[in-house]
């Protein structure tokens, strides 16, 4: 054990300035990801909820847009929970009250 | 046909306003008459590292109000021919700058300068945003440090979808990159990023890499744009930068450490 941990210690160390690059292209790869540069994820669910609902009967609430990253790939995720049949009523007049507000 | 020029960076204190300055007075001792233009209302600085502090009557909120004319408020360098010094208002409010006023000063500018150069005012707020609106070039002054090149890829992204040039779908503003504050010896020790890092990161061309050094506060200290401290590394630099602009293809200098002591030199002598 001591003598790999003697060994380990020789190894090279990485020096801040490799740190710093790689910190960098992590995060500017996620901020790059947005065209204009803002915060698009809360118009991005309004107007993916807005088409969802020409088609089925969603309640507005009912949406997850999640943007994650891991090493170097990224996901968008869009969750849109159906209400069951028996609800689809109350969530279509659920949706239309949302969009009376907005 | 008149150039604007935007220095810009988005992070404050890494050389914009020096840059201006020295930008302005190598373009200007080219022969070409130029105007570099403080857009930092409320914190104008432009004026004391151009050593004029003194002579300013007009600035340019007045030239956009119609209380003074544009003749009036270009104070003229005592140093360099065909250079002159726009300033900004130290007393007004920023919200006096608009878009169409800048434009109405820029195109009136247009027809007496070859080059306008505009200092911007850190930050992606208002100011910053019409410094560069009307660009066809933009340096964008970056420090070997993590934030300042953040700071850098997003005025990269206002540049690309905001500009003038952006909006009416024209080319694009031409992006430099001026690396600026540059210490090859802590380059070398591997505690600081080094150019090919920042460029690749970045992805625009390099025009120059500015050595690290006291002569930058110094020439701040006496008004001197540091371009015309001839004997300094930083001038020559920046004098090599505005060569680049112009087109002319010239090797990066100051990128490696500079040599010292007689034993050394004996020895690489030697070897």
């Amino acid at each position: 054990m001591s003598i790999i941990s003697f060994f380990r210690s020789r190894k090279k160390e990485k020096v801040s300035a490799e740190t710093a690059r790689d910190r960098l292209q992590i995060v500017l790869a996620h901020e790059r990801i947005s065209v204009n540069g803002e915060d698009f994820l809360p118009r991005l669910q309004r107007e993916i909820m807005e088409v969802v609902a020409r088609y089925v009967s969603v309640d507005a609430k009912q949406a997850v847009v999640k943007l994650e990253q891991d090493g170097d790939l990224s996901t968008l995720e869009i969750e849109v929970a159906l209400p069951r049949p028996e609800n689809a009523r109350t969530g279509e007049r659920e949706l239309e009250e949302t969009a009376a507000q907005a | 046909m008149a150039t604007v020029i935007v220095v810009t960076s988005g992070k404050g204190g890494v050389g914009k306003t020096t840059t201006s300055a020295s930008l302005a007075a190598g373009l200007a001792q080219t022969g070409a008459k130029t105007v570099v233009i403080d857009f930092d209302v409320g914190l104008r600085n432009l004026d004391l590292i151009m050593g004029c502090e003194r002579r300013v009557v007009f600035d340019l909120i007045n030239v956009i109000q119609g209380e003074a004319q544009l003749r009036q408020a270009l104070i003229r360098d005592k140093r360099v021919g065909n250079l002159y010094i726009l300033a900004a208002s130290q007393t007004r409010d920023k919200e006096a700058l608009t878009q169409e006023g800048i434009g109405k000063v820029l195109d009136e500018l247009k027809e007496e300068f070859e080059y306008i150069v505009c200092d911007s005012p850190a930050g992606i707020e208002k100011g910053a945003l019409l410094a560069l609106y009307y660009a066809d070039h933009a340096i964008v002054v970056t420090n070997p440090e993590i934030s300042s090149v953040r700071d850098s890829d997003r005025i990269l992204g206002v540049l690309a979808s905001r500009s003038n040039r952006a909006e009416r779908g024209e080319t694009p503003v031409k992006e430099h990159l001026l690396l600026t504050r540059y210490s090859p010896a802590r380059v070398a020790t591997g505690e600081m990023l080094k150019v090919e890092d920042v460029q690749e990161i970045l992805a625009i061309p390099l025009l120059g890499v500015i050595p690290d050094s006291p002569d930058v506060l110094k020439c701040s200290n006496i008004g001197l744009p540091v371009i015309l401290d001839e004997k300094s590394n930083v001038a020559q630099a920046y004098q090599d930068s505005v060569s680049r602009f112009l087109g002319k293809t010239i090797e990066m200098r100051f990128l490696e450490e500079e040599r010292k002591g007689l034993l050394k030199r004996w020895f690489r002598g030697a070897a």
